[in-house]
């Protein structure tokens, strides 16, 4: 028997050889599609800013959407997306986070829970333009909301209700149940438990949750074209049931048109929505980050 | 004497240690967790390391083929050599080193594919010359395990208890054809009579392996090993045959330790 | 009340009103996720039956040519499912090996500082609307291709395929990489002990262990691929098309509903009430996959001690 280190004959040598050098092509390839991928963020980027920058300027913020490019501007875009946001946060995030609340504390291991449960990972994947369909049948004509921003509102609560349940569901099973054993044990209600021991452990990622949801919402835009957002929208809505337009809508407006003056416009609104939902989740980084220093 | 330059084939028939430590230290980003251990692994026989928990014991046995490496900011001083040769010299693979250690580990840890695959899939990736079918049934007895899976070969390896998945990590390192069986703690997760299935194992592989066992349990190294290492806290207390150790031990932090009255 | 009797008293009613009712309306909340699946079957199904009414199923579902809106009309579902498949087949194409490659990349190579730098991207680029993915396709991919294929249109399935490919990639590698990280390290210990590479550990041993979490990953970004459209809408543009090629512009599901909503279709005729029932054929086939995945990943996850 040989028990040298250094291989012996050459038939040997050559098959470690060429072991090692695949394990070490395969390394060298996992890593360098990797970071390729990760470049194609860079190049996005590259091509939004290089194509827009020179659109941003503050009336581009203040102008309503126009025939000539020079003119059109994305305010009514902006506002609306502002009251969309506004509107699904007051709407989702109780319904969502009640779910959640139900489901983890509530609910117990029954057949009701099950069935929810299955239910909701199921909705997360239906596609967002089944949403429209349905916001479209059920609150701009069942409802008759007709093309308003609680119609909108409504419909993109419905498609990010899944993601806010499954996050706060996540960082409510997250509290020991060591906590809740204490609380319950000096007298506390569950619910006198869930409100002040539950909740306020989990609250980081809740809003984690709520925010990725949130920026969905934002950034959707088939389930608005659905019910009807496309439309040339010259004002600020003042109320719920005003129609409306939001930045993606316009977005999508403007990539249509075959000039490259509106691509370039495309771009101006692209980097206004980046930054938009950049901040939320800026926003979200650091709340989440106070919280949990002050829980530790 | 220098590794490098010695053939290998003439080296074996000479020397009675298969293995020689020379002053090791191991250091984890700086922390010494081995200093300066020298002892050597005869041939053919049990060697045991003991200590308490955290004397660096199991991180020496994982120096001896090369399982460190994979741990980022580890440097590892001094020689360990095997068969005379050096094996962190720079021109050995430790993928080589590896074929000569067999590694048995602390928890069962097979691999979610079936007993066959689970035994044959080192000499296949090894391209393995003979007949595998062969091999994997003499490993499988060596570990006495064939005659509990002989009928469920395509079976799960899962669904085998923790000490005869023990055992099948066994025969898979066995069928490598290694020099060396290195085993840590290989009966801490298992009840008492598959500790003693695989005591008797190690006797039985004994004639064929140099086995290198890391315990905490003293009965256990009392009962199977040649020889014993006591280690504390990085330190190597003390080397003897274990006869000798666990009955007259020369130190007193041994004595104390063998005898339970330890601190 | 109760201090009268000198005993602390054990029921309290009022607590326990207000409990309930908290409960009552907790409860209500998890209901409405019921009534939204309920709805969408129930809304679905009702104005499909009236299109099959007037189109046969067998015509809709077998037909080869889709022509909805002028006369003679046809209502052969098949050219929109081949735009559907042509995107998702070359979305596969990339988002599969990439997310893969990536998913190995992150779990079994990158250090923790190259992950902290790769995880963050992958979030980013997981964030981005699909209507930016649209714009990507259309002012940077498309010229692209048009550079290394001259006669491609200007609206292809191949530009649609690529940004839909990139923008399903994130998911792909973020899962996959739960799922190789959630194989034990002990396994990968084991491989390396026997004198394995790198290469066998990771190609033989894990990936082969978190498999279903791998397929599960394909399966889900599959189904968000089918689902995707704008980057589609915008990329692929609108012609219903039998032919195998990735030159021409096609028309997936999406795009043909997005199609119809944005025209003047009146409400109650043949013509709207296609959209459902592509739509509910478009549900039908996302919810199937999604069934498919969450099974695969409750039945072959290996349970390791």
């Amino acid at each position: 028997m040989t028990a040298s280190l250094t291989r012996s004959t050459t038939k040997q040598a050559h098959h470690m050889r060429s072991r090692h050098a695949k394990a070490r092509i395969f390394a060298k390839f996992c890593g360098l599609v990797t970071w390729l991928g990760t470049a194609l963020l860079l190049v996005l980027l590259w091509q939004i800013f290089s194509d827009g920058l020179r659109w941003l300027d503050i009336d581009f913020l203040r102008s309503f959407p126009s025939r000539f490019p020079e003119r059109a501007g994305i305010l009514s875009a902006l506002a609306g997306t502002l009251w969309l946001i506004s509107l699904v946060a007051i709407i989702a995030i109780p319904v969502g986070v009640a779910t959640a609340i139900y489901i983890e504390e509530f609910g117990g291991k029954g057949k009701l829970v099950k069935i929810i449960d299955i239910n909701i990972s199921n909705l997360a994947g239906v596609p967002s333009i089944v949403y429209g369909i349905i916001g479209l049948t059920l609150f701009v004509r069942g409802l008759q909301l007709e093309r308003s921003l609680i119609s909108g509102a409504l419909t993109m609560s419905l498609l990010i209700l899944p993601v806010i349940i499954i996050a706060s569901r996540e960082a409510i099973r997250t509290v020991p149940d060591s906590i809740r054993h204490a609380a319950i044990a000096l007298g506390a209600t569950q619910w006198q438990t869930v409100w002040s021991h539950v909740l306020p452990a989990s609250f980081p990622g809740i809003l984690t949750g709520v925010i990725l949801g949130l920026s969905r919402a934002i950034g959707e835009t088939a389930p608005l074209i659905m019910i009807g957002a496309l439309t040339y929208v010259a004002f600020v809505p003042e109320g719920p049931m005003d129609s409306f337009t939001a930045l993606p809508i316009q977005i999508f407006n403007w990539v249509s048109r075959p000039q490259e003056e509106f691509h370039e416009l495309a771009a101006a609104a692209i980097i206004v929505l980046l930054v938009v939902l950049l901040s939320m989740n800026s926003l979200a980084i650091f709340i989440r980050h106070k919280m949990e220093k002050k829980l530790q | 004497m220098s590794s490098q330059s010695i053939n290998a084939e003439t080296v074996t028939t000479e020397l009675d240690n298969i293995l020689e430590m020379e002053n090791v230290s191991v250091a984890y980003a700086g922390n010494y967790a081995v200093k300066n251990v020298s002892f050597n692994v005869a041939r053919n026989a049990i060697t045991s390391i003991i200590g308490p928990s955290g004397c660096g014991k199991s991180t020496l046995l994982r120096c001896l083929n090369r399982m460190n490496d994979f741990i980022l900011d580890v440097s590892i001083e001094g020689k360990i050599r095997f068969e005379g040769q050096d094996i962190y010299a720079r021109e050995v693979d430790a993928v080589e080193v590896r074929h000569h250690m067999g590694m048995v580990f602390q928890k069962p840890n097979p691999f979610p594919k079936s007993i066959f695959k689970n035994v044959a899939w080192g000499p296949t990736v090894n391209r393995y010359q003979g007949s595998i079918t062969e091999l994997v049934e003499r490993s499988l007895k060596q570990a006495s395990l064939w005659d509990e899976v002989k009928d469920r070969l395509n079976d799960s390896a899962l669904g085998l208890s923790g000490g005869q998945q023990q055992r099948l990590c066994i025969a898979r390192a066995l069928a490598m054809e290694p020099n060396v069986l290195l085993m840590d703690e290989p009966c801490s997760a298992l009840d008492p009579i598959s500790t003693a299935h695989i005591e008797d194992l190690m006797f039985d592989l004994k004639s064929r392996y140099t086995i290198v066992i890391v315990t905490h349990n003293m009965q256990q190294a009392s009962r199977v090993s040649d020889y014993t290492a006591f280690m504390e806290m990085g330190n190597l207390i003390e080397f003897d045959e274990s006869e000798r150790l666990f009955t007259r031990p020369s130190n007193q932090r041994t004595e104390d330790y063998v005898s339970g009255r330890f601190g | 009340m109760s201090r009268a009797r000198h005993l602390p008293s054990i029921t309290n009613g009022q607590v326990r009103w207000h409990e309930s009712l908290i409960q009552g309306g907790l409860g209500f909340c998890a209901l409405i996720s019921i009534i939204t699946t309920a709805t969408i079957i129930f809304i679905l199904t009702r104005e499909s039956v009236g299109f099959f009414q007037v189109i046969p199923v067998k015509d809709f579902l077998f037909g080869t040519s889709w022509v909805p809106m002028f006369e003679p009309s046809s209502f052969g579902v098949l050219p929109l499912l081949w735009g559907t498949l042509v995107i998702t087949v070359g979305a596969a194409l990339i988002c599969i090996p990439i997310g893969l490659a990536s998913a190995i990349y992150l779990s079994e190579y990158a250090s923790a500082k190259q992950r902290s730098i790769i995880k963050p991207v992958l979030e980013l680029l997981a964030g981005i609307p699909t209507v930016v993915y649209g714009y990507f396709a259309l002012t940077f991919v498309t010229p692209a291709l048009q550079y290394l294929f001259p006669d491609i249109q200007v609206f292809n399935a191949l530009s649609g395929s690529i940004v839909v490919g990139i923008m399903v990639l994130p998911m792909v590698a973020t899962l996959s990489d739960n799922a190789l990280r959630a194989v034990p390290d002990s396994l990968r210990q084991g491989a390396y002990a026997l004198g394995a590479t790198s290469y066998e550990v990771t190609t033989q041993v894990v990936v082969p262990a978190g498999l279903s979490g791998i397929i599960a990953s394909f399966l889900l970004a599959i189904s968000r691929a089918i689902g995707e459209t704008m980057a589609v809408t915008l990329a692929a543009g609108a012609t219903p098309n039998l032919s195998f090629t990735f030159l021409e512009s096609i028309q997936t599901m999406t795009a043909y509903i997005v199609q119809v909503s944005m025209g003047d279709t009146p409400a109650g005729g043949v013509a709207y009430q296609t959209m459902f029932a592509v739509a509910g054929l478009l549900f039908v086939i996302t919810l199937l996959l999604n069934v498919i995945a969450t099974f695969i990943l409750k039945r072959y996850r290996e349970v390791y001690q």
